[in-house]
């Protein structure tokens, strides 16, 4: 089917019900998830969906997030296509079986809709709960605006149940800001998703045979299930791009894959971010070439697998790159920061690099709060020759942390 | 001189297993006492069968049957059979 052949529909709907249509078009068989701000508006969609006959799906109601993780879990390996929602300390609490999900292998889909982990008690959102589960196995993507939440969360699926993949996958967007904000979604026919995804695939199915999942076994084969993922993982970058790809000849949108380049290629100083907060720092790369700064912005897509080699692309010909996290391991760095530092260490080359932390806790960043933090950094590191690696953007100052030692 | 690395193996492991007859060993040698079923009292009334928590009592047309590889003589058969069919006895050496 051509992008011209089919028909499509825009909507204005929030981040959440770009969700709920996402999973809907997506043919899912197997819905379970617990209550939780500011998650809980997918779930109700999907209900909605189900009771007015326009869905074919069944909601299993639990007592907490551990439980409807577990749920999922359930129907996915019994040949389910399954999704589940949650946010910040809900997906804390499902941690546990966000592991076992992975490493059992198991194909399914999960919207987290990021909110700040408390206390204080909060409902603002940062990277903080999503990044939390980095380290799980599970296939990571970040969207940026509504129209990329609908799309990701099809393309999870697909990525999930490819053959050479078989992980799960979770699909991040900040709470209020896409998931409560509402933007024009362009929703195609709804044969045309199930189309474009086929039948669920996973490698093995209780419902087929008799087998025992997670029994003990060796250390030496419990660390081969373990390279087992780790090579999952680097085929996953080639079925993302791929995907993504595809997406683009059907429904005519791509994205780049596993980032995406804004001005990169003659860009001095290359900004990277993730999430919503990329469409201000857009705003502030237009700005800075406006004021004669050659800035480029590289959106980080997915988190797992990481865009090492798209990284290195990106950052090849820059003086600096400035990476803003909206989560940090504390004592440490921001998470994106480490991989990047990372991902250019392993090329072989030096680069310039800068952490800036901002936004937690929801702090809002405007594209001028960008432009302020920017500016501010390149002057001294033009100035001085060098830059601090370490920043706090915090209320229109950059500062710096004194134990650390340039 | 040269030194090449091996690439990591491409084929992935499942962490899944099948079940087998005594992948764990044959059960049956943790047993003390064994149960021993007179068939001509047997009713064929099931009930061994169905209690036996190893899942090793098979009971047909001939009377009941234990699968002494696997029955760790727990002798709950004995317990529950309404007519005293079966007696435990010591196991020897």
């Amino acid at each position: 089917m051509s992008t011209l052949e089919l028909k499509k529909e825009k909507k204005v709907m929030t981040g959440n019900h770009a969700v709920a249509y996402a999973v809907k078009l997506s043919k899912a068989q197997i819905i379970s998830a617990y209550p939780i701000t500011p998650q809980t508006s997918i779930v109700e969609k999907l209900s909605e969906f189900i009771e007015k006959g326009e869905m074919n799906a069944r909601i299993i109601k639990v007592e907490s997030e551990h439980s409807a993780l577990a749920a999922v879990y359930g129907a996915a390996i019994a040949g389910a296509r399954a999704f589940t929602a949650t946010s910040s300390h809900g997906l804390l609490y499902m941690h546990e079986w966000v592991h076992w999900f992975s490493r059992a292998r198991i194909p399914a889909v999960m919207a987290v809709v990021s909110r700040t982990i408390g206390p204080p008690w909060n409902i603002w959102p940062d990277h903080s709960d999503f990044m939390d589960q980095r380290d799980s196995g599970w296939i990571m993507s970040y969207a940026m605006d509504n129209q990329e939440v609908f799309d990701l969360v099809i393309q999870a699926f697909k990525v999930s149940e490819d053959p050479s993949v078989y992980l799960p996958a979770m699909v991040g967007l900040e709470g209020f800001i896409l998931g409560g904000t509402s933007m024009p979604v362009e929703i195609p026919e709804e044969n045309s998703v199930l189309d474009f995804l086929g039948e669920r695939r996973q490698p093995y199915s209780v419902a087929d045979e008799i087998i025992s999942v997670g029994n003990l076994t060796s250390p030496e084969e419990t660390e081969q299930i373990q390279m087992g993922i780790q090579n999952a993982m680097g085929r996953a970058r080639e079925v993302i791009k791929k995907v993504d790809e595809e997406f683009g000849r059907v429904f005519g949108r791509s994205y780049g894959g596993l980032a995406s380049c804004y001005k990169c290629g003659d860009a001095k100083y290359v900004v990277v971010t993730m999430g919503a907060w990329s469409g201000d720092a857009l705003g502030a790369i237009d700005l800075l070439r406006d004021n004669g700064i050659d800035a480029g912005l590289l959106r980080i897509r997915y988190v797992r697998p990481f865009p090492i080699e798209e990284v290195r692309e990106a950052l090849s010909n820059a003086r600096l790159g400035i990476v803003f996290d909206r989560s940090l391991s504390f004592g440490g760095f921001g998470q994106l920061y480490s991989d990047i530092a990372s991902s250019i260490i392993g090329s072989g080359t030096k680069k310039n690099l800068v952490n800036v932390i901002s936004g937690l806790g929801g702090v809002n960043i405007s594209s001028d709060d960008f432009v302020q933090a920017i500016k501010s950094i390149i002057e001294s590191y033009e100035s001085e020759g060098y830059v601090h690696p370490f920043l706090w953007y915090h209320q229109g100052e950059v500062m710096k942390y004194q134990h650390i030692k340039t | 001189m040269v030194i090449t690395m091996k690439l990591v193996k491409t084929e992935d492991k499942l962490p899944i297993s099948y079940p087998s007859e005594g992948a764990a060993g044959k059960t049956g040698t943790w047993r003390l006492e064994r149960p021993i079923v007179n068939n001509e009292m047997c009713t064929r009334c099931y009930l061994c069968e169905i209690y036996c928590p190893g899942n090793v009592i098979t009971v047909d047309k001939e009377g009941a049957h234990i699968d002494y590889n696997y029955c760790k003589g727990c002798g709950i058969c004995v317990k529950v059979c309404p007519k005293n069919a079966i007696k435990m006895e010591p196991e020897e050496e």
